[in-house]
């Protein structure tokens, strides 16, 4: 497959975005926009707004001003079962899955929106119902083949590796077909081996027509990864381009190096 | 040959429970009485059962099934409906009841759904002794008749409860509608339906991130826990010919969770071996019920120390053909 050609309609766009948790404003009048087949990063420090960003994007948090525009349509604040069907599907910074199902029944659950039987068809089991689970399966392991766990596949995911765990995170983000995917922080805890790998299927996934935002602390893999960049400081957007751009734009190595002193070495360097 | 197991396993199950029971106690009434109150409070228990799939608490099922009550009371002494229209119309009040309630309480996670669960059987209570003009207040509603006879084109489908032994009748309809429900509670964990409330249980927030209607689906789960309840609480009440305030008390409520405990939440049939168990071990020890609390406060705390998986979790190394274990292996 090809990558989808860019369209001049933004395919989500956030416009004046504010989320305020009391007196702290963690995401503070941002806008950007996202283009169809676009891999698009939001970094930032610790703490900088952009979980919650994500959370605002795909209405798990409602917001406090601001909008968030899919394909053109107002989507602010509406509940997150609705955001997935109108095709954005977010993963989550903590490793979240169904610990107590194998990584294959994991899979199939998330196939729900693609089910065509109603709940009563479910509880027949009427032809529609099982066909469509039989699909489901099919589609699962494919999907888990790709993401290499096809030999985990019967596994109980909490068995599993903590790699593997983050790719089943975004197995189970897949198989709603979502049209824009929210990967947060997908590459934390792996070594430069696995990243190199699972920035290869992100890649892949992009390719077969999802356009992707992701938050990452891997600058490395950033750089790597996306067509543009987004940071966040503060809660607000002090800067947004193409990788080159962000690594040579002095607010940005500021925000970063104005946080040495936290000796967190992932937030300090900007140079892959 | 799972399948021919499990089928194996429920015939069994069904002659013992709908022919060698009712035959081995065909001289004695009472304790028949009593295993027709095993199976109903089992399929009260169901519902809870259900809850407890969906990873809530439901503290308040005695409060739905004196809603049951009192609804199919009411339609068969007020409006002088028959008892199987009652029936069905009780099923359906306490399930409406249930979605208007449930649709704020809902939103409650963990111990505080619980705790606001807590309070439901003691308003249903405090409403069945106020609104006297439609309960008779603490008096209660008295001499229920009993269930009439159902004809279709001049087909005697069940007789008029008076014109049989009526202990035998309440033993085969109670068994039927635990049956009937048992049955409902497989089909809804071993469908699709199974996986969505499985999916709810262990973690709602990434459910909805596939597109999971989170809400409306605890809503179905709870409608259901209190068809169940509705339908058994109707049953209870018609048997025993008339209903009080105290027919169902908040000390119900937490029995229904112990049952469900001790049985075992892994499996459908927890609900139903765990009632079975308890209730009948201590219809059987009569004098200890002044200890009844104490006794079943130990007992959950003992099943929570060693036996948190229930009576069904354990492996006894001859098990016949009998209980399936599929939805054991995943729970
Ligand atoms: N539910 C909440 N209630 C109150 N404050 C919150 C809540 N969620 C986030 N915050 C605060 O908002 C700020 C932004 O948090 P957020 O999780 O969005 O940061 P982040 O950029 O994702 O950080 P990290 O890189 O550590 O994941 C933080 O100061 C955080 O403490
Ligand atoms: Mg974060």
């Amino acid at each position: 497959m090809t990558p989808m050609p860019m369209t001049s309609m933004p395919l989500m766009e956030v416009k004046n975005l504010t989320k305020r948790f009391g007196g702290l404003a963690a995401v503070n009048d941002v806008t950007f926009a996202v283009a169809e087949g676009e891999i698009l990063s939001v970094i930032g420090p610790n703490g900088a707004g952009k979980s919650t960003l994500f959370k605002l994007a795909s209405s798990f948090l409602a917001a406090t001003s601001g909008k968030v525009f899919f394909k053109g349509e107002d989507i602010t604040s509406q509940s997150p079962h609705i955001a997935a069907r109108k095709g954005i599907v977010r993963t989550f910074q903590e490793t979240t899955i169904f610990r107590n199902m194998t990584a294959l029944d994991n899979v199939v659950v998330a196939h729900h929106l693609r089910s065509r039987a109603s709940l009563p068809g479910f509880f027949f089991g009427t032809k529609t119902a099982r066909e469509d689970e039989g699909r489901f399966r099919e589609s699962a392991s494919e999907i888990l083949d790709y993401l290499g766990l096809g030999d985990v596949k019967d596994m109980v995911a909490s068995t599993l590796p903590h790699g593997h765990l983050r790719a089943l995170g975004i197995a189970i983000g897949m198989a709603a077909e979502p049209q824009l995917l929210l990967l947060d922080e997908p590459f934390a805890g792996m070594n430069s081996e696995e990243t190199a790998q699972a920035i290869r299927m992100v890649r892949g996934i992009r390719d077969r027509g999802v356009t992707i935002i992701l938050v990452e602390h891997d600058m490395s893999a950033v750089m790597n990864i996306s067509d543009r960049i987004v940071v966040l400081n503060f809660g607000k957007k002090i800067a947004e381009g193409t990788p080159a751009e962000i690594q040579n734009d002095e607010v940005v190595i500021e925000a970063y190096l104005g946080r040495e002193d936290e000796s967190e070495d992932r937030t300090c360097t900007l140079k892959p | 040959m799972a399948k021919v197991k499990t089928a194996l396993g429920a015939s069994l199950f069904l002659l013992v429970y709908l022919v060698l029971i009712p035959w081995l106690f065909r001289d004695q009434p009472y304790r028949l009485g009593v295993l027709t109150t095993a199976s109903v409070l089992s399929l009260i228990s169901a519902g809870v059962w259900l809850m407890f799939y969906i990873g809530r608490i439901n503290m308040g099922q005695g409060g739905f099934a004196l809603v049951g009550g009192y609804a199919a009371a009411i339609l068969v002494s007020k409006l002088g409906l028959s008892f199987w229209v009652a029936l069905i119309g009780a099923g359906f009040i306490t399930v409406v009841i249930s979605i208007l309630v449930g649709l704020p309480l809902l939103r409650l996670k963990g111990v505080y759904f619980s705790m606001i669960t807590l309070s439901l059987t003691e308003t249903a209570r405090l409403a069945a002794q106020s609104l006297s003009s439609l309960t008779n207040g603490t008096k209660g509603i008295l001499n229920l008749p009993l269930p009439g006879a159902v004809e279709i084109a001049g087909f005697t489908l069940i007789p008029d409860f008076a014109s049989v032994d009526k202990h035998f009748a309440f033993y085969f309809l109670g068994a039927f509608l635990t049956i009937l429900g048992f049955a409902a509670l497989y089909r809804v964990v071993n469908s699709r339906l199974g996986w969505l409330f499985r999916s709810l249980q262990q973690n709602e927030d990434l459910a909805s991130s596939f597109g999971v209607d989170v809400p409306r689906l605890r809503v179905i789960a709870l409608a259901i826990c209190a068809l169940f309840a509705g339908i058994g609480g109707a049953f209870f009440v018609t048997m025993q010919q008339s209903v009080y305030p105290a027919t169902f008390t908040f000390q119900d409520s937490t029995y229904f969770l112990l049952y469900c405990f001790l049985g075992g939440l892994g499996s459908v049939w927890g609900a139903f071996v765990g009632t079975f168990v308890l209730f009948l071990s201590f219809e059987m020890l009569q004098g200890l019920n002044q200890y009844q609390p104490l006794i079943y406060s130990l007992i959950m705390i003992g099943m929570m120390l060693w036996l948190p998986n229930g009576l069904l979790s354990i492996k006894p190394p001859f098990f016949g053909p009998g209980e399936p274990k599929k939805e054991e292996a995943r729970p």
